[in-house]
């Protein structure tokens, strides 16, 4: 039981040091508090690394700006990659909940990694900050120990299919997106906001998330003015080349995830000229984000993408959380509010804060792949600001609804 | 089979009821309820290691698509919970649908073996790997079903980590006895007579079709049994359970630890889980550790690490005690 003795002396430090925080004591009395211990679930391997991995340079790049330490406690950070697998996810999360004892998690990626844990998670009371989709754990099933700072699946989409409906005037659209809950709210979204401007969507495609080929799902475009993507990790690439290929000239929108920034260093011509709406943009010219750009570039030699900037921010929130809370982490539930609390100017997406579930607030922007100086570059067309996980509809009348789906809203023959 | 009371014998015994002691007691030893965790998983895959060893070791029949079978048991389980059937109703269900499926899958595929059957199991498994990604209304494709809640048999809510160790072990050991027990048995050795020599089997008027259907069923039960454990342990299941890897994972036990052997599979299992579970919290290539030691394994002793372990422990023993050469465990098999 010498246990109990050693974890009550941990609280006890974290209690005196959060105590001389308040009084402003001199640093090395602070610093003697427990450690912040963060966990982070990626996926290092499969279709979604290409995300994965800049999820975990997110992380890396603001604790090495912060120098390890959040208000005045040291950070130990645990890394696990759970291989894209829901059982996987699974077995991650309790090691880093039972072995590791961290006070937050980050992650995981992938909706279907966060819909096998949600019910574990608010069970073992530990915050958790994902960018992942499933929309429910931020509206009609809320967990009250999930925050989302990046965006539900269709919070990106609900602007997009604004812009394509009102100024680049589009009618009739196909969307072709992966069979899973991401790609089935992001659709969703699109469809209910694309109709409520006057639209149609005409056919809805769903290619499995390990496709080979996506000829036979491409033969299927038609009849149409244009297309919305929702292809997340490396296939937005191979998507797009199968559709050039085909010969196919429609304007293409898209997602967070189909037209990452991260993509473009080993994007192709074919996809110039499509537009993409996303929390982040490359060319937010703010401080935050030049210097989130220039560490992700020196450190790692890669232009930051919406994974690795979802996560840099997830951090920024659970540092900013902390100090609101003075330190203390043995609470979660009050870790928890303080995050949800927590209000920033200077991040690399501009301003942020959250709704009543946990949810972002924030600013999304419609931008564009063209050619600069033999590079390709995602330029910003438009900002929607502060917008909300149900965009302007009633929330009461949104909740109302069934939750986005790969039958819902219905496409209207 | 004769000398069950050697002397070879009586150190097993002791051996086993050691282990079985240190089984018991370990919740009280080990510190963190994460590694009590990583013990229910390490049982619950040995136990369903020990189902395709049926196969795999004694039958001499590979099979590649014993995920398959083990995600439509955990399919039916959470299916059933879903649409608000108790947890009886869904384990029997879980059990019907699996030993069933067993029987199908063995229909289909003992038509031949060898060879043959390998490809057989492997496509039928992929073709429930694939209903589940694709039959959406009642799979939810990638999205899985979530499992909300675990039994509490005698009122010991299997919730509480402890108590669902308890609950694996206790299956666990009746697997284990279950498969002693069979192994032994008259049908065991005709098993294994069909294993090493089918054609003198059916000469001597043995229904080698017949025998080895038995096995499946055997197999398919264990499975079930084990998935059941799997899907109330990680509270949901979704279509990588039913992957040809996770077929090749549990085949990978049974052939590290030493097909044929009771203990093989349960030393392979716990190999690979905490491989797979607490190695990789350290080493981001695991799989490539786990490679190494596999190739290992086939070079240092490739009937499996128990019979490979034993062979090396008679290597030292006789040298001391001079005594004569104790007939190894057969593990030839025809191809």
């Amino acid at each position: 039981m010498s246990r109990k003795v050693t974890r009550r002396k941990f609280m006890a430090a974290t209690a005196a040091g959060a105590a001389l925080a308040t009084f402003k004591f001199p640093a090395p009395a602070i610093a003697q508090a427990a450690p912040f211990k963060l966990g982070l679930l990626t996926v290092k391997t499969g279709p979604l690394a290409q995300g994965g991995i800049q999820m975990e340079q997110g992380v890396l790049t603001y604790l090495k700006e912060k120098n390890n330490t959040f208000g005045g406690r040291k950070v130990e950070f645990f890394s696990a990659d759970t291989g894209g697998s829901p059982a996987g996810t699974k077995t991650k999360v309790q090691e880093l909940v039972e072995r590791d004892k961290v006070d937050a998690i980050l992650g995981p990626l992938a909706a279907f990694e966060l819909l096998a844990i949600t019910d574990y998670i608010a069970q073992n009371k530990t915050p958790m900050l994902s960018l992942a989709g499933a929309e429910d754990i931020t509206q009609r099933r809320p967990n009250p120990y999930f925050l989302r700072p990046s965006a539900t699946s269709a919070q990106a989409m609900h602007p997009m299919a604004d812009f394509a409906a009102k100024e680049l005037k589009l009618k009739r659209i196909v969307t072709v997106s992966e069979d899973f809950a991401f790609g089935h709210e992001q659709m969703g979204g699109f469809q209910e906001t694309f109709e409520n401007a006057g639209g149609k969507v005409v056919a809805k495609i769903w290619p499995p998330l390990v496709t080979p080929d996506y000829t036979p799902f491409v033969a299927q475009i038609a009849d149409c003015d244009g297309v919305c993507q929702g292809f997340a990790g490396s296939n937005p690439l191979r998507f797009m080349k199968t559709y050039a290929s085909a010969g196919l000239k429609y304007p293409v929108v898209s997602g967070e995830t189909g037209g990452d920034d991260a993509l473009l260093r080993i994007m192709g011509d074919e996809f110039l000229g499509m537009y993409s709406c996303c929390p982040y943009t490359l060319d937010l010219a703010n401080d935050s984000n030049k210097r989130f750009v220039a560490a992700m570039q020196k450190d790692f030699g890669v232009d930051p993408g919406f994974y690795a900037a979802g996560l840099y921010v997830a951090t920024q929130v659970v540092d900013e959380g902390l100090k609101l809370n003075g330190g203390k982490s043995d609470d979660r539930a009050a870790l928890t509010k303080a995050m949800r609390s927590v209000k920033l100017k200077d991040t690399p997406r501009g301003d942020l804060s959250f709704d009543q579930y946990g949810n972002v607030i924030g600013d999304f922007f419609i931008r564009q792949v063209a050619k600069e100086g033999g590079k390709y570059v995602n330029k910003t067309l438009k900002t929607y600001k502060n917008v909300s996980q149900f965009w302007t509809y009633d929330e009461k009348a949104f909740l109302a609804r069934p939750v986005y789906s790969r039958n819902y809203p219905p496409v209207k023959s | 089979m004769s000398e069950i009371f050697s002397a070879d014998n009586r150190l097993r015994f002791i051996a086993l009821a050691i282990a079985l002691a240190v089984l018991v007691s370990l919740p009280f030893w080990v510190s963190g309820i994460y590694y009590i965790n990583v013990g229910s998983q390490i049982l619950f895959f040995a136990v369903f290691a020990l189902g395709l060893n049926i196969l795999v070791g004694y039958a001499g029949l590979v099979s590649l698509g014993h995920a398959g079978l083990f995600g439509i048991s955990a399919y039916a389980t959470a299916y059933m919970l879903q649409h608000g059937f108790g947890h009886t109703s869904a384990i029997m269900m879980a059990l019907v649908v699996g030993v069933a499926s067993m029987a199908l899958f063995a229909v289909l595929s003992l038509r031949s073996s060898g060879i043959g059957f390998i490809m057989i199991t492997l496509a039928l498994g992929q073709i429930l790997w694939g209903l589940a990604y694709r039959w959406i209304s009642v799979t939810d494709g990638d999205n899985g079903i979530p499992v909300r809640g675990r039994p509490a048999p005698f009122g010991y809510s299997l919730t509480d980590p402890v108590h669902f160790y308890y609950a694996s072990l206790i299956v666990f050991i009746v697997a284990v006895a279950m498969v002693f027990i069979f192994v032994r048995s008259p049908f065991g050795a005709a098993l294994m007579g069909t294993r090493d020599q089918p054609r003198r089997m059916n000469a001597l008027g043995y229904h080698v079709w017949m025998i080895r259907f038995y096995a499946c069923l055997f197999s398919g039960l264990l499975t079930a049994v084990s998935a059941i454990l799997f899907v109330y342990y990680t509270n949901f299941i979704s279509p990588q359970t039913l992957s040809l890897t996770a077929s090749a994972e549990v085949l990978l036990m049974v052939i590290s630890g030493g097909p044929g052997t009771l203990l093989g599979p349960i030393v392979g299992a716990t190999l690979v889980v905490v491989i797979k579970t607490v190695v990789s919290g350290f080493i981001e290539r695991w799989n490539f550790l786990l490679g190494a030691i596999f190739v290992a394994i086939v070079i240092l002793m490739p009937e499996g690490i128990v019979p490979g372990s034993a062979r090396l422990w008679r290597l030292v023993t006789r040298k001391r005690t001079a005594a004569p050469p104790a007939p190894a465990a057969t593990t030839e098999r025809t191809p």
